[in-house]
């Protein structure tokens, strides 16, 4: 097996010049990999770093030292030393990143929000706006909504609005920050549905859930955060 | 490791090196090196006196660097130094491949004249002279940047100040340049006219391929506009990286100054 994400002693501190230079060690000794078909979901107590390496494997948050390989159009890239450019690509067409949180776009609707990762990837729109469509129906956002900018809707259906961006693609990994966080049941059921749908296709995953019915559904394996907490 | 080899084929647009510019004793801008490819978005954030628009004069020819050069690669793919342009060749970065949208509309604009000849003034300097066509894509622009078509023929000085700004871009983009400078765009505007403004350059930006290179002190409009970011302080470039890695993860101590002292939404 290839593995699609593969963390070699990644290692993360933040250094706070504003409080005087003081150094917070997040991670250290990150390792583990995840295959394509599997959802790995990182567990830990608030604080241990889980979202931390979330955003390391997104490239988001720099990585001190150590390695993040990322399999991406057929090759390894390294995504602690790769270029602005190759982290854009790596974002473009290989991985997404589902957020708590819908960073909206002011005067775009929903249903062209939910389309546009596809349409980057050179999708039609009446494709991609039929897709788009399809993932909010199922996702029970009505109809009369998708005209709409998702910054008047409600912190769930704003998470459903992101989780149908995030589901829409067909891009290889995803990294899932959260996603069940402010859903009822039914759309709880639906999320799981997505990911085991995700799976079948053999897109590798990395989680981060706290409802332990919710991981137990989606979890292929459990890598325990503590084992990386950097020591003060 | 092996790397992905089409990454590396596209070739960059402009590249900067060590550029410097002196005023007597004063470094306004120091060993400034970076490559900048199609498509892509650089925005240059710092506070006033950074020496931000003084590199954004260096980079667009207006003003010659005291060490260093600029090279641009021009349509026919080669890649060649400013500072030894022809006439001709300036001519047409000026008037065609480049746009410049400035902080203060009525320095990209003629007051006077109308939004329609203001438009239609950069295709005629490239050789239109079919009145009609000219006016028919001046009023495709006004409506892609949303002004109402039935304005064309009155003068910006009757606009407001989100609408000359529309203009402007309307103006710059007219010709399909493939690289715009611009310089606090949003400058000088009430937030809810930016946002719109800001929304309307993200999507001209992405649907035309542009590269561009925004100057701007607000952190926001680097977040929503641009790929890359550098910041600059003292004439220095201090850090630079992927916008949303060096606003979410800043590393210097200059840059996590500018970034906590955002207000939150």
């Amino acid at each position: 097996m290839t593995a699609m994400i593969e963390l070699t002693d990644a290692q993360k501190t933040f250094t706070m010049h504003l409080q005087g230079g003081v150094e917070l060690p997040v991670v250290r000794g990150v390792s583990f990999h995840v295959g394509p078909g599997e959802c790995v979901v990182l567990s830990g107590p608030s604080g241990a770093g889980k979202s931390s390496i979330l955003k390391m494997i997104f490239g988001n948050y720099r990585c001190d030292s150590g390695r993040i390989g990322i399999r991406h159009r057929g090759s390894v890239i390294d995504l602690a030393t790769a270029e602005p450019r190759q982290v854009l690509s790596v974002r473009r067409s290989t991985i997404g990143y589902v957020s708590q949180f819908l960073r909206a776009v002011p005067r775009v609707a929903t249903i062209d929000v939910v389309a546009e990762p596809l349409i980057v990837n050179g999708v039609a729109r009446e494709e991609a706006r039929a897709r788009a469509g399809a993932l909010l129906r199922r996702l029970n956002i009505p109809e009369r909504l998708w005209s709409l900018p998702p910054s008047t809707f409600s912190g769930g259906e704003q998470q459903r609005v992101n989780i149908a961006r995030g589901f829409i693609s067909d891009l290889p990994i995803l990294l899932l920050d959260e996603p069940t966080a402010s859903l009822d049941a039914a759309n709880r059921a639906v999320v799981v549905e997505l990911i085991a749908e995700k799976k079948t296709r053999g897109v590798a995953m990395v989680a981060i859930v706290h409802d332990d019915e919710i991981r137990h559904l989606i979890a292929d394996r459990i890598v325990d955060v503590t084992s990386f907490a950097a020591a003060a | 490791m092996s790397e992905p080899s089409h990454l590396d084929n596209d070739e960059p647009l402009l590249v900067a090196e060590g550029l410097a510019k002196n005023y007597g004793p004063i470094a306004a801008c120091r060993e400034v090196s970076f490559a900048l490819y199609p498509g892509e978005v650089l925005a240059i954030v710092g506070e006033s006196g950074s020496g931000k628009s003084t590199l954004l004069q260096l980079l667009s020819a207006q003003l010659a660097p005291s060490a260093g050069r600029v090279s641009y690669r021009m349509r026919d793919g080669v890649l060649r130094d400013l500072a030894g342009l022809g006439e001709a060749e300036r001519r047409f970065l000026f008037r065609t491949d480049w746009g410049f949208v400035h902080q203060d509309p009525a320095q990209g604009l003629r007051m006077a004249v109308s939004a329609g000849a203001n438009v239609g003034e950069r295709l005629m300097a490239v050789g239109w002279n079919h009145y009609g066509r000219t006016r028919d894509t001046a009023s495709t622009w006004l409506e892609r940047v949303e002004i109402d078509v039935g304005r064309i023929d009155d003068a910006p000085k009757t606009y407001s100040g989100g609408m000359r700004q529309r203009l402007q871009i309307a103006r710059n983009l007219v010709t399909e340049p493939r690289l715009v400078f611009m310089d606090e765009p949003t400058g000088g505007l009430d937030v809810s006219v930016q946002a719109r403004l800001l929304d309307l350059m993200r999507n001209l930006v992405s649907e035309l391929g542009l590269a561009a290179i925004v100057v701007t002190h607000d952190l926001a409009v680097a977040r929503l506009l641009s790929h890359r970011v550098m910041v600059m302080k003292g004439g220095r470039v201090i850090e630079t990286g992927l916008t949303d890695q060096v606003l979410d993860d800043p590393r210097e101590p200059y840059t996590q100054l500018l970034v906590s002292s955002i207000l939150p939404p």
